[in-house]
């Protein structure tokens, strides 16, 4: 059994009212469907004095083609995105991504703002308090060493958002709004690489929608996800590719990584070498050795970095087959 | 701080007067007795807690009690209608779907949510709609036949 600690609860039913409870009361924490926060909570790793539950708030959710752009509220539940027409039409790495969060009940509960805002995780942190203390607490909470980089400054919990790279490679914005007003993010400029918070959004600032401009004619995309188990278990790797083409040669490239630090990474890909080629066999290969060569995971979640490294090119190679696999059905 | 909250339970009113920082779970097990829905992991990995809130399957552990103000909630114990087993109940007896029994309130659910969206899943179907709940038993296949068992049985109830 965990509990809750005891914390006060707001339900406004306004952006307005709820940004003004954010700024008023410091220490206040937005809850969506809860699914990050209530588990961090009942480990005593976010214990805020009052939960300001966005859940009454209408409007924030469903998605809309406004303008060349796919606009999407930020309390939509992941289960309704991944059915969603206009998101499997136009973003299907999307659909891809969101499909496999958690499980099925989670994917209901759980909204597309939470997992864009989502806490770092660590094999060390997302544990009760009990097994924190006897450990040692570390700097994410409570203490003042890191257990995965031994003398280590900085915090490396890692990102663990499966939307968060999928929305990287899509070139999405980010809409957020305080009581001081509004401003638009890309997604790139909204994380940040300390694992305690990884994000530029002020605690009294809501995201309250995604904004993804819609994909060029011929473009493809997909998401591969390395986990234990097919359901439920949070990613150890994970990879959004796009690739956009002109007559069936390569015109722009990207490979977005989640899982591996405390932000999902855009990997730097040397563009001009790439262009103009057609996007075969050979070409998939220097990609993902390119990735190889980029990425180098570390011990924060419990499953090998070392494993989980040999891993990023079979998963960026996957997941270009089934961009081009679904470009041809 | 306790707030009284109004919900639908089982298709009966209730007012409960729940501490804000409850869960669902906890209000339904320690508030009004309906010890069907388990209290597994507590931290949303297991799916032992399952409830229908508004006909979705969620997981009442990481549901705040507060946040089912105004909801039609549907427990295992609300499955069973004047004293007749639901099609999936059935089905798990009659399949030998479970042993010990502590995933079966949640699976069973699950199930039913699935039924009711698709009466006639496919396997793969059924796999996805109870990937979230555990079993540490069964292996999972008799689950599987029992929801198969149920949708036969709700398509054709003198088979
Ligand atoms: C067993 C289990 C498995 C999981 N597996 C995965 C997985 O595989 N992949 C994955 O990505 N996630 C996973 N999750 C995490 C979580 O379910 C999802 O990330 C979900 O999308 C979070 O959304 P939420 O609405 O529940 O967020 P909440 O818990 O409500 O919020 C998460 C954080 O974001 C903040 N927040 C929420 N909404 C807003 C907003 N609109 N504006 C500003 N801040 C906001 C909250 O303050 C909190 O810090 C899992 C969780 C569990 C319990
Ligand atoms: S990376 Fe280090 S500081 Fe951060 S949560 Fe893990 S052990 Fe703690
Ligand atoms: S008790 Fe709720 S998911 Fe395990
Ligand atoms: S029957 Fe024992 S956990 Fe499923």
């Amino acid at each position: 059994m965990l509990r809750l600690p005891p914390f006060e609860v707001a339900e406004p039913t306004t952006v307005a009212e709820a940004t003004r409870i954010l700024k008023e009361r410091p220490g206040a924490r937005a809850m969506a469907g809860g699914t990050d926060l209530l588990p961090n909570m009942k480990h005593e790793i976010t214990t805020p004095g009052l939960v300001v539950g966005l859940w009454g708030i209408p409007g924030l959710r469903g998605v809309t083609l406004d303008g060349g752009h796919l606009k999407i509220g930020a309390l939509s539940s992941l289960h309704a995105l991944s059915e969603d027409p206009l998101i499997r039409a136009h973003l299907p790495s999307l659909a891809e991504a969101v499909g496999q969060i958690a499980g099925p009940q989670l994917r209901r509960m759980g909204t597309i703002g939470g997992n864009v805002c989502l806490d770092t995780r660590c094999v060390y942190i997302n544990q009760t308090y009990f097994w924190r203390q006897a450990l040692g607490f570390c700097l994410k909470k409570d203490g003042t060493v890191c257990h995965v980089v031994k003398g280590g400054r900085r915090c490396v919990a890692a990102a663990s958002n499966d939307s968060a790279p999928v929305l990287m490679s899509l070139d999405a914005t980010l809409k957020l709004e305080s009581a001081e007003g509004t401003r638009i993010v890309p997604i790139d400029d909204f994380y940040d690489s300390d694992g305690v918070f990884n994000q530029q959004r002020r605690p009294d600032e809501l995201l309250t929608e995604i904004s993804v401009p819609l994909p060029k004619p011929g473009t493809i995309a997909a998401y591969t996800k390395l986990r234990t188990r097919a359901a439920i278990d949070f990613p150890e790797l994970g990879v959004a590719v796009l690739a956009e083409r002109a007559e069936g040669l390569v015109e722009r490239i990207e490979v977005c990584v989640t899982a591996l630090a405390a932000r999902p990474v855009r990997v730097p890909l040397p563009l001009e070498a790439l262009k103009g080629r057609p996007l075969d066999a050979a070409l998939i290969d220097q990609v993902a050795a390119e990735a190889y060569r980029r990425c180098k995971p570390l011990k924060n979640i419990a499953t090998e970095p070392a494993y989980r490294r040999e891993m990023v090119p079979v998963f960026v190679r996957r997941a270009f087959r089934l961009a081009l696999a679904r470009a041809s059905a | 701080m306790k707030q009284l909250v109004a919900f639908e339970i089982n298709g009966d009113p209730v007012e409960v007067a729940a501490p804000v920082h409850h869960t669902l779970l906890e209000v339904l097990r320690y508030g009004l007795g309906l010890t069907g829905s388990k209290q597994g992991c507590d931290k949303g990995d297991c799916g032992a807690c399952t409830v229908l809130v508004d006909g979705q399957p969620v997981l009442s552990c990481l549901t705040l009690a507060v946040a089912a103000r105004g909801k039609q909630v549907v427990t295992i114990e609300g499955l069973a209608k004047n004293g007749r087993l639901d099609p999936v109940q059935d089905a798990f007896d009659r399949c030998g779907a479970l042993q010990c029994g502590f995933c079966q309130s949640g699976m069973m659910i699950s199930a039913r949510a699935l039924l009711n969206e698709h009466p006639c899943p496919t396997r793969e179907q059924t796999k996805l709609a109870l990937s979230g709940n555990l079993c540490r038993c069964t292996g999972y296949t008799k689950i599987f036949e029992a929801v198969d068992a149920a949708a036969l049985q709700e398509a054709d109830p003198k088979a």
